[in-house]
């Protein structure tokens, strides 16, 4: 397949890129840019893209492909699809599935459904066996299948002994721990704890329970030198503790997913499910540090916790319901309506988020834009207002708190693999 | 005037009216309740389902008395443990009620919000009948409506409520209420048993027994769960009674007449000793025989309004 990508901006923030130009993509490999004949483009698909802006292709650390296990969910397929829809071309899968991805036959499973798919999938092998938190597992192993980092993420992992051999198993390998910061004996609450869970009567989920796991990792990073990831970050506390571990130069990173900037448990009023996930959702304090961590650096990624629900798992009592929304296909809206519109950060700033720094983290190649190289790239319309539809989702699932919601700002395309994603279909 | 409130699933948000309208229907149902036929036809044709997720003997025994006395046909629906468990979903299981044709659905269950969910699913006037650590509005209505009773107004009265106030239903719903109705609401408790954020709906937290006794009209002394996992909020029981529990002495050392509430069941020698619980600042029995009145008068009120 040959594509023509007409007046694009490309904008590649490592390269100091941002330059309209002409973009011929052939067999999957960027083959020319700048001016292009007739005759070069003779048999290829053209798409005007006038005021349309290509990014390195965007990555979400942070899904849950539900596969093998809850395929009634999502599959890695369906996953994939989703992620392509939302104007990503990576993600990297957590863990929880059933069995738990901690063995090299789950994470060769997960790559060979993956095979041949737009997106690309790396697998974050579990950091204990079954996710338990007793014995750790099989780290060589698991890297040279592909796994690209180690986290029990549902839970952290519990307790600061194993940690300690975790950190020090994958720092052999460079693999960044990935966790989910909550104190076991503080968990278990279905909303955040303050006035409303107060007024709703419904049991609380301290942020201190967060704070708490995040300074004992920190110190564990900081004894064992490994590298430490803390997932879905939530809490003021949380986001102060890793700006001070950044300043000392630690090997410390962060990802926000988009419902914690944007909604607070005020919304919870009448007991939607939809808007149930763990971390909770927080207060607007918790809100105004999110952004002002995302605005200094303290958070490096943003990544959407992508947990699909069937609507019958949903569909009930509130403290019964499961945790979780649908990300992959609202990320991208959410984060340029709420970051970029609202000028907390560039659009160079947004991509160092949303395509670059996840790669960083994970040790993964960053795309770029010179001729020779794969095209992976998402295209972005920065000004398209668009209304969420949660019944157009491509996720097996439709769980999400932001049905109909506004947004200004979309991907488009993605593109990777040698195919395209465009208006709702695959295009090879 | 009929009730501004279509479903009574908490006491938050009810306008001072409707609770005025609920208690003063209430002293009608009374004294029917004297009669020597304590029958009206008020509900005849309607049927209630009593859909209790949660074993509440008291409560449920309350609700029936009330649907019989006003000549309704109640079923009584028990479940026992959660949907969690294997088997039907709750929704699926309000749909198979639904289907049978009914007109109330009062419910009792341990999770939070499932009236304000059953209001979303089902086409039935909802009546909470206690859910989760939330609210639980007809218990409020008839400490209130006891209150009044026996005080002659609710507005400007001093308010306490007493022991674990956090996980309480009766606690928040009295509290709601009570403000409406313009009392002066206080709860009184160790810190453990004390919400983290119960000062920002404007009551006033006290850790002394004493001082609870000696600032307050009315205690409404809650049941301290004896069950083990209740157990980590306080040291001991016999802690708890020392600092917290009710008795004589304690009342007299204070120097002040207080009515003392208390939803029961009664755990005697914890949170009250027998010599209170059975003297006369306490109005416990009667609190039994109005609740039936309060139900009675939510169940008539919400039914005619619909009809
Ligand atoms: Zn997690």
């Amino acid at each position: 397949m040959k594509i023509l990508l007409k007046n694009i901006t490309l904008v590649h923030p490592l390269y100091k890129l941002n330059k309209k130009t002409n973009v011929l993509i052939d067999n999957g490999i960027i083959s020319k840019t700048g001016n292009i004949s007739a005759e070069e483009s003779a048999d290829a698909k053209v798409f005007d893209m006038n005021n349309k802006i290509a990014a390195p292709g965007f990555f979400d650390m942070h899904v849950h492909l539900r596969e093998p296990g809850r395929e009634d969910e999502e599959t890695v397929v369906t996953g994939c699809n989703s992620a392509a829809r939302g104007g990503f071309t990576g993600v990297a899968c957590m863990p929880n599935t059933e069995p738990a991805i901690d063995s090299a036959e789950v994470v060769n499973l997960i790559l060979s459904k993956a095979a041949g798919h737009l997106v690309d999938v790396y697998p974050v092998a579990a950091a204990t066996a079954e996710r338990k938190g007793e014995v750790i597992s099989p780290i060589a192993e698991l890297v040279e299948a592909g796994a690209v980092g180690f986290s029990d993420d549902g839970v952290a992992i519990k307790t600061a002994r194993v940690l300690r051999r975790v950190m020090e198993y994958a720092k052999m390998y460079d693999k960044p721990v990935i966790e989910h910061c909550e104190e076991e004996t503080l968990a278990g609450g279905a909303m955040n704890e303050g006035i409303n869970s107060t007024l709703l009567g419904l049991p609380p989920l301290p942020s201190v329970a967060e704070d708490l796991t995040v300074m004992r990792d920190i110190m564990m990073c900081e004894y064992t030198g490994a590298r430490l990831h803390i997932a879905h970050i939530s809490t003021k506390g949380a986001v102060e503790l890793v700006r001070q571990a950044k300043a000392k130069g630690l090997n410390v990173t962060a990802e926000v997913a988009p419902h914690h900037f944007t909604l607070t448990d005020d919304s919870i009023k009448t007991y939607d499910t939809n808007y149930k996930m763990n971390p909770p959702l927080r207060t607007q304090q918790d809100i105004d540090a999110m952004i002002e961590g995302l605005r200094d650096g303290t958070i490096d990624c943003i990544a959407t916790d992508h947990a699909p629900h069937a609507i019958e798992e949903k569909e009930m009592e509130f403290e019964y319901a499961p945790n979780g929304i649908v990300g992959l296909e609202t990320a991208v809206g959410i984060s340029l309506t709420e970051l970029y519109q609202k000028k907390i950060l560039t659009i160079e700033k947004l991509i160092e988020k949303m395509a670059i720094n996840p790669r960083k983290i994970l040790n993964l190649e960053i795309p770029s834009f010179e001729v020779g190289e794969k095209a992976n790239m998402t295209i972005l319309d920065l000004t398209e207002v668009w209304t969420v539809e949660t019944s157009r989702f491509v996720s097996k699932c439709k769980n999400s708190p932001f049905d109909k919601r506004l947004l200004t700002g979309r991907a488009i395309a993605s593109i990777n693999n040698g195919r395209m994603y465009y208006q709702d279909k695959f295009l090879q | 005037m009929p009730l501004s409130i279509n479903h009574l699933l908490g006491m938050q948000g009810v306008p001072r009216e409707d609770i005025q309208l609920i208690l003063d229907t209430a002293t009608t149902f009374k004294e029917v309740l004297e009669r020597p036929i304590k029958k009206v036809p008020t509900l005849q044709g309607k049927t209630v389902v009593n859909l209790f997720y949660e074993s509440s003997t008291r409560t449920r025994i309350s609700f029936e008395l009330a649907e019989k006395r006003l000549s309704a046909d109640s079923i009584n629906f028990s479940v026992s443990g959660s949907s969690v468990s294997k088997g039907e979903t709750f929704k699926d299981t309000v749909k198979n009620i639904e289907a049978m044709k009914v007109d109330f659905v009062v419910v009792r269950h341990a999770s939070a919000g499932v009236p304000q969910y059953l209001t979303r699913i089902s086409n039935s006037i909802i009546i909470n009948a206690g859910d989760g650590t939330h609210e639980h509005p007809t218990q409020a209505l008839l400490d209130m409506y006891s209150i009044r009773e026996k005080l002659g107004r609710l507005e400007g009265l001093k308010v306490c409520i007493v022991g674990d106030i956090s996980h309480s239903r009766v606690a928040l719903s009295n509290i709601y209420g009570l403000k409406t109705m313009g009392a002066d609401v206080s709860v009184c408790g160790p810190a453990t048993m004390i919400p983290r954020y119960v000062e920002q709906i404007g009551v006033k937290v006290i850790h002394n027994i004493d001082e609870a006794i000696q600032e307050n009209d009315v205690l409404n002394v809650l049941r301290i769960q004896l069950e083990r996992k209740a157990r980590e909020y306080f040291p001991s029981l016999r802690e708890y009674n020392t600092y917290y529990g009710l008795t004589t002495e304690r009342i007299e050392k204070n120097g002040k007449n207080v009515l003392i509430l208390h939803p029961g069941p009664i755990n005697r020698g914890v949170e009250i000793s027998s010599e209170v619980a059975d003297g006369p600042a306490q109005i416990i029995l009667e609190q039994v025989t109005n609740g039936v009145a309060v139900r009675m008068a939510v169940l008539y009120l919400l039914g005619t309004k619909h009809s």
